[in-house]
């Protein structure tokens, strides 16, 4: 599963510029799945038939955008304004090494400001001299994003920027690779634009119109000095969500998930999140409405620099998410 | 139609009547065949010149940011709520016209000499606004602009300075102009353009025009914020009247289709067609619904640089909205 993880990791892909990450899924997948395409918006889609004809569609999606910047403006200096794509923290931002497609570096730094500063007060060093030179650099419009990292931490721990959500597409990765011949049919979404919105699967569900959707996502953590809430420690195994601000899981499909995850000797949490969102939201209110639920990968410090997940918790998700669809 | 024809017109969202009649007429006398959709849309479909060509969606809202009437005061003035985003410190002693009837109104608040110092202080919001339609009593009031009547800004079409116009309403009047020169055109492609109402208020015509349409690529012509002023920092104004028509490659509603907002720029540079690249995220437009119909359309904003857009004079330069049709108009010729 680290190897898998740490493939998945590295391609730059903030909303809207997926593409390198696409590449690689779609390399990893090929082999085990019937077909594979990419929509209009980029979502890259991959279908394994079911072996029963009177079968379910059961859609998975995991999203592969995670948040970044978008350059706005250039200062006098050489320096480059930018807006977030996506829950961008500004506090989490100061002097943050971010990185370019095109492979020019930047720092983000705060100006001084009175009271809180805000993501205008933020500007990117990109290392030119002057104006003319940034725009040889940087076009606008471009996007960066925490640059890439990936490290251990202690024995079963990883962090790094994209954790969220590259830890489910490596997740979703793995069980197509491993899940074997299946009863019902799998649609793999490997969505575009969730951060901005969860627009990737809004289009996606359309077109595939699932019976069952099941969004692979990072969810919070309540086990840090002065944090309780949510209540997901890491380390305790998958947590299967009941309710965020986008969906409300359906009940039997979410018992019948942690049953399985029960069954087969996994840790599984139960999730209530009072913010956030997944594709689960878009999935659920397409065309005539599907059962969703989320099944979460605990990730401490999400939308920062060093997302923190457990390998333990992507495993139990593996094995309770095969144990469910051999059901 | 002009530009001042089509400013002149009253549709405030939810109330395009007024333009949907216009615009069917303007469409039929140039030999097409218009129609409205349930959502008050006008959708016109022109083949393109390709058989195999492809079918692209041009979007332009009818409807202009105004007022409806909640209620009426004791002595027969209007309580009022905006149609769309209008910041209450621009409408105060504006002109305005009320109902079909176009009965005058004027946006009335308290006289200075009435003001405490801190009322001075204190930016007023629509509890503190009426307008005032010279009713002699509730009652007159209540007959003439009865509760949820509409309220259009009264402003003239002014030409003005080096190649300037101000009118109300330019949002998005440019773009239905923009189109209506487009469809004397021919392309390869087949044009489906929708005229769209209630796109101030959330996009909500242009969401059921997306879906009746299913176009393959889909073009939002729009006017967008310009604040080019004086004691603005170059980073924070967004664009700069007279520079050509926007592209954006992101806004709150949509991120562009990269490779559609790449051939755009491109066509602008290989053309010398006058543009620039919107230099912010804020607003959002028909471009998101478009984007996200069905399963999926690659979406792309062309807009016109527009100062004090919603309020009831807003200023473009001539030069931009002709710089929308070139660069619209040289992007169809290749799709």
């Amino acid at each position: 599963m680290f190897d898998i993880l740490e493939k998945v990791l590295k391609p730059f892909g903030p909303s809207g510029m997926e593409t390198a990450v696409a590449n690689t899924v779609r390399k990893e997948i090929e082999p085990f799945v019937d077909t594979i395409e990419t929509d209009a918006m980029g979502n890259l889609i991959a279908t394994k038939a079911g072996t029963d004809p009177n079968g379910k569609k059961i859609m998975f999606s995991a999203h592969m955008d995670h948040i970044g910047f978008v350059v706005t403006g250039y200062e006098k200096g050489g320096f480059l304004r930018v807006a977030p794509v996506g829950g961008v923290s500004v506090d989490m931002s100061r002097t943050r090494h971010v990185s370019f497609e095109n492979g020019s570096h930047g720092v983000v730094v705060c100006q001084p400001v009175k009271g809180a500063a805000q993501m205008t007060d933020l500007f990117i060093d990109i290392g030119a001299q002057d104006e003319d030179e940034a725009r040889t650099m940087v076009r606008l419009g471009d996007m960066a994003v925490y640059a890439n990292d990936c490290f251990r931490l202690g024995q079963n721990r990883v962090a790094s920027p994209a954790m969220d959500d590259r830890c489910a597409v490596a997740l979703l990765v793995k069980l197509l690779q491993t899940v074997g011949e299946t009863k019902d049919t799998i649609v793999a979404l490997f969505s575009v634009q969730e951060e901005v919105g969860c627009r990737g699967a809004k289009v996606a569900s359309f077109a595939k119109e699932p019976d069952i959707g099941i969004a692979l996502d990072v969810t919070a953590w309540g086990d840090t000095p002065e944090v309780t809430q949510p209540a997901i420690k890491l380390g305790e195994g998958v947590a299967v969500k009941v309710m965020d601000k986008l969906s409300i899981s359906h009940p039997a499909l979410r018992e019948a998930l942690i049953e399985a995850g029960e069954q087969a000797g996994v840790k599984v949490q139960r999730e209530v999140l009072a913010f956030g969102g997944t594709d689960a939201g878009s999935m659920q209110t397409s065309r005539g409405g599907i059962p969703v639920c989320t099944v979460s990968i605990p990730c401490r410090y999400v939308h920062s620099a060093c997302e923190v997940i457990d390998m333990r918790d992507m495993d139990a998700a593996l094995t309770m998410l095969k144990a469910w669809l051999n059901k | 139609m002009d530009l001042k024809q089509l400013t002149d017109i009253h549709a405030v969202s939810g109330h395009e009547q007024a333009l949907r009649r216009a615009l069917l007429a303007e469409l039929k006398d140039m030999g097409l065949s218009p129609r409205i959709d349930r959502a008050g849309n006008v959708i016109v479909e022109k083949q393109g010149t390709d058989p195999n060509g492809k079918r692209v969606m041009l979007s332009a809202h009818m409807d202009e940011v105004g007022f409806i009437v909640t209620s009426c005061t004791s002595e027969g003035f209007l309580r009022i709520a905006p149609c769309g985003g209008i910041d209450p410190r621009v409408v105060i002693s504006k002109r305005v016209l009320v109902g079909d009837e176009l009965i005058p109104g004027v946006i009335g608040a308290m006289a200075i000499h009435l003001q405490s110092a801190a009322d001075r202080k204190r930016v007023l919001d629509y509890s503190d606004i009426y307008v005032d339609i010279g009713a002699k009593d509730k009652e007159e009031a209540e007959s003439k602009a009865p509760k949820g009547t509409y309220i259009a800004f009264d402003t003239d079409y002014v030409l003005f300075g080096d190649g300037f116009v101000s009118a109300k309403a330019l949002d998005d009047r440019v773009g239905i102009y923009t189109i209506l020169r487009l469809l004397k055109e021919d392309f390869p492609c087949t044009i489906a353009a929708a005229f769209t109402s209630q796109e101030e208020v959330g996009c909500r015509g242009g969401q059921a025009a997306a879906f009746g349409i299913a176009p393959d690529i889909g073009i939002a012509l729009e006017g967008t914020t310009c604040n080019d002023l004086g004691d603005v920092p170059a980073t924070a104004q967004v664009c700069n009247a007279g520079q050509g028509v926007c592209v954006s490659f992101m806004d709150r509603a949509s991120i562009a289709n990269r490779d559609l907002f790449r051939k755009t720029v491109e066509i602008g540079d290989a053309q010398q067609i006058p543009y620039q690249i919107k230099r912010g995220v804020a607003g959002g437009n028909e471009g998101g619904v478009m984007q996200r119909t069905r399963a999926a359309v690659p979406t792309v904003v062309l807009s016109v640089p527009c100062r004090y857009i919603h309020s009831p004079s807003s200023v473009c330069k001539l030069s931009d909205i002709d710089s929308q049709f070139l660069l619209a108009k040289a992007l169809l010729k290749t799709l």
